[in-house]
């Protein structure tokens, strides 16, 4: 019985002392990538090809996707509203919903599924047939030249995409407000202007989305750095990305928002 | 016996995983343009001589020296330094399967130097040309045979004239007629660039035919050096078990287990 519970409370402190090394590999990980973050700003041309990667082949995905949020938002947002007498506020409630939150989070985990698993995935398959490897054989830094443009390339991609969401979101609300169930042009787009602030609301929408980029790409880095040099390792190092990464959106939205609305 | 001015040494070398044993109490001398192999079955710590050298490891005792420095005790800076003098062959060659063949050789030219693009081409075409493979530089590695792809990397492996060429397996997987090219490269590579090479392999044909000195190693050890020649007249059991590739010996078909009949349940019966 002793040696049962002795045994569990090993296995539970083998996995805690098992998960802080990871954190702290984690940690020391992120650091490299950023602190040779020299030839991503001086060869500025490798940042680009990543942000093509991560972000000009997610475009799609984040297009299509804002524009049906913003078609739901704009039903579920009239039905309600007309029970008040405001369906005039569409705009404004449209608009802060994505600017706020929709926006940056949906796109944060489409980001995450789209183009943080495609990174986990070519830095495992690269690690595994020793292409990074080979890199550092030829003196070449491969933290360097190919993880921190992929770094920078998806931190900066991440608040356009963001962006381009909740502008396609707001159009879409626009389509069936205005232009299907014809509540006025004027005050859908009048109100939308005086109630949203560009500080308040687009700026911290826009810090927010920056902080889920760097977080997803990190996470997505660090997993496939971190995968077993095996298809399975691979597979699995995919899978821990999408699913860390969309946790750790939720929980950053979540500390992120008590800070920034809090006196709203 | 090896003679000549040492260009790469290893001296009482031991090196490890936690409680798992790599290499123990190696020593060995690799002289300014020979061409040495490193021999032994799979897991016998070949490799790791190889990463000991370029600096991708340190060993937990003993020495490890490229040029008169040695390598365990180089900073970061130091340790690019000397990789940019050394060129590597990886198993399957480690192509960077983003960028064509012609990109692929260029890339050490185009990190390391400023030279403008007209010269990066021409020596581009100049490697792919030793290699015979001058024709594929607008291909893809995913377009690539193995034998192919083994020869792109070694262009770019000796693209900046290395003084020193390591080959980890360059023969694994390839087809005869493969394994006889890439074996007549490895020597008239290194004689043509007066570069030092040291060929981690467990192909006995072809690489006696082309080296000048051979290393065995048998579980972290080194079990018997000599040339080719004098290999092949070993009499000790491993050394003739690995040189003929007779199935049973000193290293035993049989992976240790309990009892056959016992584990199929007929320990009584037997």
């Amino acid at each position: 019985m002793i040696a049962a519970l002795l045994h569990g409370l090993r296995l539970i402190g083998a996995r805690v002392v098992s998960g802080i090394w990871k954190l702290g590999v984690a940690s020391r990980f992120s650091w490299l990538v950023i602190s040779r973050s020299g030839p991503s700003f001086r060869r500025f041309q490798l940042t680009l090809d990543q942000i093509y990667f991560a972000g000009t082949l997610s475009l799609i995905i984040i297009v299509v996707s804002g524009l049906f949020v913003g078609l739901v938002l704009g039903l579920q947002g009239y039905e309600t509203l007309k029970r008040y007498g405001s369906a005039e506020a569409l705009g404004t409630l449209v608009a802060l919903a994505l600017v706020r939150e929709l926006g940056p989070v949906v796109a944060a985990l489409l980001f995450a599924s789209r183009a943080g698993s495609a990174i986990t995935a070519r830095v495992g398959i690269m690690k595994s047939t020793e292409q990074l490897s080979a890199m550092e054989m030829m003196a070449v830094d491969p933290f360097a030249r190919v993880l921190s443009p992929v770094f920078w390339g998806g931190a900066f991609s991440m608040p356009l995409l963001a962006a381009i969401f909740s502008a396609m979101g707001v159009f879409g609300g626009y389509l069936i407000g205005v232009v299907l169930i014809g509540v006025d042009s004027g005050a859908f787009w009048s109100q939308m202007q005086a109630n949203v602030d560009l500080r308040e609301d687009i700026g911290n929408g826009l810090i927010k989305s920056a902080v889920f980029g760097v977080a997803i790409t990190l996470i997505a880095l660090f997993e496939g750095y971190d995968a077993p040099p095996t298809a399975e390792g691979v597979s699995y190092a995919v899978t821990r990305t999408v699913v860390t990464s969309a946790l750790s959106v939720l929980a950053l939205d979540f500390v992120l928002t008590s800070f920034m609305f809090s006196g709203v | 016996m090896l003679t000549g001015e040492p260009l790469a040494k290893l001296s009482g070398v031991r090196f490890g995983y936690d409680s798992r044993v790599i290499l123990q109490d190696v020593s060995m001398v690799v002289p300014r343009g020979k061409l040495v192999a490193i021999m032994g079955s799979s897991g016998s710590g070949k490799t790791t001589i190889l990463r000991l050298l370029g600096g991708q490891v340190r060993p937990q005792t003993g020495t490890v020296t490229v040029e008169g420095a040695q390598v365990e005790r180089m900073s970061y800076r130091e340790l690019f330094a000397l990789r940019r003098r050394m060129g590597m062959l990886f198993q399957f060659g480690a192509l960077f399967t983003d960028m064509s063949v012609f990109d692929n050789v260029a890339f050490p030219l185009r990190e390391h130097t400023e030279l403008p693009e007209s010269m990066v081409r021409d020596l581009v075409l100049m490697k792919l040309q030793a290699v015979g493979l001058r024709g594929a530089a607008t291909m893809q590695p995913s377009e690539l045979s193995g034998g192919m792809a083994r020869r792109v990397a070694l262009a770019r492996a000796i693209a900046l004239d290395p003084m020193l060429i390591l080959y980890d397996e360059p023969f694994t997987g390839l087809d005869p007629i493969s394994v006889g090219v890439i074996g007549n490269l490895i020597r008239s590579l290194n004689d043509a660039l007066g570069a030092t090479s040291i060929v981690v392999t467990h192909d006995v044909e072809v690489s006696f035919r082309i080296v000048d000195f051979v290393y065995l190693l048998s579980a972290g050890r080194i079990i018997a050096q000599g040339t080719p020649d004098e290999i092949r007249a070993s009499t000790d059991p491993y050394v003739q078990q690995f040189v003929r590739g007779e199935v049973d010996g000193p290293v035993p078909f049989h992976f240790p287990a309990v009892d056959y009949a016992a584990d199929v349940g007929l320990g009584g019966r037997a």
